[in-house]
């Protein structure tokens, strides 16, 4: 195994009842890249992130972190995580901006210690470095979706991690903050030098931003850089997602819609 | 009251008693209000009855002539109430909230059997269901000090996994959080502080003392601990005021303090009002 491979799976299988969602997965994640992870709906993507961060154990095959098997790897601190779910929290749950960034810190401080004033500085430089350090004591419930976004996007950074997965991040962001939200992305990647890991609907967009591009349905069909990725052609997409797919985002230039008269 | 206070024992007991819980009700039901567990607190209060019940009748039947505190068979039961609403959580996967009628009726029924076994229903009885300033023994003060003093660590202690679990339980599980401990030692807390509030408030009025406050300050308060804070302070003024004007008054503590708590809430809702209106017209 390479010394930059953050994110080893091998032959990793996963079934919830009886279906299949995960079959005969492998893929490696190498230091420094921004990976979009792209599939129709239903195709095991969620799962997958599921799988990496131990939240489910795979029926078959093995899922490595940083080198170490899952089972062995305790180093949480490392892996930044923004869920899909992070949006639908509890709105009118009680808590400062400051306080939910924190809560990025609890795997870092460890049992039995305290949050002190060099945990709320942390804080303070996550939120500045996704721009919402004037919203530090504002209650969380009353930011927009595209704040909110950022405070866990804060949440997820301030304890350093090596590895940033966002699933489905774009997700209730309106479209005017989503280019601003992919250049937040590229400056965590090639400034913090951060390793991106990104779930998406969005085919079109994240080709522009991503160095490279998986794309699965249960099992891995498409695996490389972004560039190759553009030349994959829309029969295969189709063959891959079972029905007519159009690359919007993609093809601005020509826009066609199909009417069924 | 306060020459009463010093010359009666009773009084110092039931005082005392009402300021821990007054601290420790509200603490608790920060967590509880913000987990959506509101109805946990009545299913262990209910269960707690049993327990009550349960150890007026051993006391009669084994040995009628010493006293028993019913207090600790009330938190034996209310403990086990709450391992139970865990297990059936777990049964009822995709129906969580059916595990607390279970035990709140489940509760009940046996609470009602073994009652009537116990010759039925007395002052005792009474006391227990709503309150009483004359009913906390010297005893049971230092049981529920005791109870309070451990509570309170234990959430100075895991206030960052407590609060990251209420806030995200998938985030708290990725931080390495074991969210299935934490939890059991909440709820076993839970069990623990409703069966010390029992004798002050009644088993019938015991989790509005833990919600009522809390449903007040998070109409005020923007941080979390900000909302820990203002229900204790709630907490503690129902408690205190509730207890003066039920020693002159002369009806069950349960009543006027939950009455007062009531009134806080309403001044609360009141108060977001008249700031948003104020916050309108600053606007305009």
């Amino acid at each position: 195994m390479k010394e930059r491979t953050i994110v080893k799976l091998e032959n990793v299988s996963f079934k919830y009842d009886r279906e299949w969602v995960v079959k005969d997965v492998n893929l490696e994640i190498e230091k420094g890249q921004f990976l979009g992870l792209v599939g129709p709906n239903g195709s095991g993507k969620s799962t997958l992130i599921k799988l990496m961060l131990g939240l489910v154990k795979p029926v078959e095959g093995s899922v490595q972190l940083f080198g170490k098997p899952l089972k062995q790897y305790d180093d949480w601190q490392e892996i930044g995580f923004v869920s899909q779910k992070a949006n639908s929290f509890n709105s009118g749950f009680p808590a400062t901006v400051i306080e939910v960034v924190k809560t990025g810190l609890v795997s870092r401080i460890g049992a039995f210690k305290f949050f002190n004033k060099k945990h709320k500085e942390k804080a303070m430089d996550a939120l500045k470095i996704v721009g919402m350090e004037d919203y530090a004591y504002s209650n969380i419930g009353e930011l927009s979706g595209g704040q909110q976004q950022r405070v866990f996007i804060a949440r997820a950074l301030v304890s350093d991690p090596g590895l940033l997965i966002l699933d489905e991040p774009t997700v209730g962001v309106d479209a005017k903050h989503v280019t601003e939200f992919y250049e937040l992305l590229a400056r965590l990647n090639k400034e913090q030098g951060i390793t991106l890991l990104m779930v998406t609907h969005d085919i079109g967009t994240i080709t522009d931003h991503a160095t490279h591009v998986v794309c699965m349905n249960k099992t891995v069909h498409f695996h490389g850089a972004s560039e190759e990725y553009k030349e994959f052609s829309d029969e295969d997409m189709n063959q891959l997602y079972g029905h007519p797919v159009q690359q919007l985002t993609h093809n601005h230039d020509h826009h066609e819609v199909n009417h069924y008269d | 009251m306060i020459e009463s206070f010093f010359q009666y024992e009773f009084l110092q007991n039931a005082a005392i008693t009402g300021i821990l819980i007054g601290i420790v009700a509200p603490l608790l039901g920060v967590f509880i209000v913000v987990r959506r567990l509101s109805l946990i607190a009545d299913a262990l209060s209910h269960i707690t009855l049993t327990g009550i019940a349960a150890s007026l009748l051993l006391e009669k039947r084994v040995s009628p002539v010493s006293e028993w505190n019913p207090i600790y068979m009330g938190m034996v039961f209310s403990v086990i109430g709450a391992i139970l609403i865990e297990r059936l959580r777990k049964v009822y996967k995709h129906y969580e909230e059916l595990a607390i009628p279970i035990i709140l009726s489940g509760g009940i029924g046996v609470g009602v059997i073994l009652i009537s076994l116990a010759d039925g229903f007395n002052t005792d009885l009474f006391s227990y269901l709503f309150g009483s300033v004359t009913a906390v023994s010297r005893d049971s003060m230092w049981t529920v000090l005791m109870i309070t003093t451990l509570v309170v660590l234990i959430v100075i202690l895991f206030y960052k996994e407590l609060f990251v679990l209420s806030f995200d339980e998938e985030h708290a599980s990725i931080s390495g959080v074991n969210g299935r401990w934490i939890h059991l030692l909440f709820i076993v807390m839970v069990a623990l502080v409703i069966a010390s509030s029992m004798q002050v408030v009644g088993i019938l009025l015991v989790s509005a003392l833990m919600t009522l406050p809390v449903a007040s300050a998070l109409r005020i308060a923007k941080s979390f601990k900000q909302t820990i804070g203002l229900s204790i302070a709630f907490g503690e003024t129902s408690v205190l005021v509730g207890l003066f004007s039920s020693y002159h008054l002369s009806v069950p503590p349960g009543g006027t303090i939950v009455v007062t708590a009531i009134l806080i809430l309403i001044m609360s809702i009141l108060y977001k009002k008249v700031r948003a209106q104020q916050w309108i017209k600053g606007e305009a």
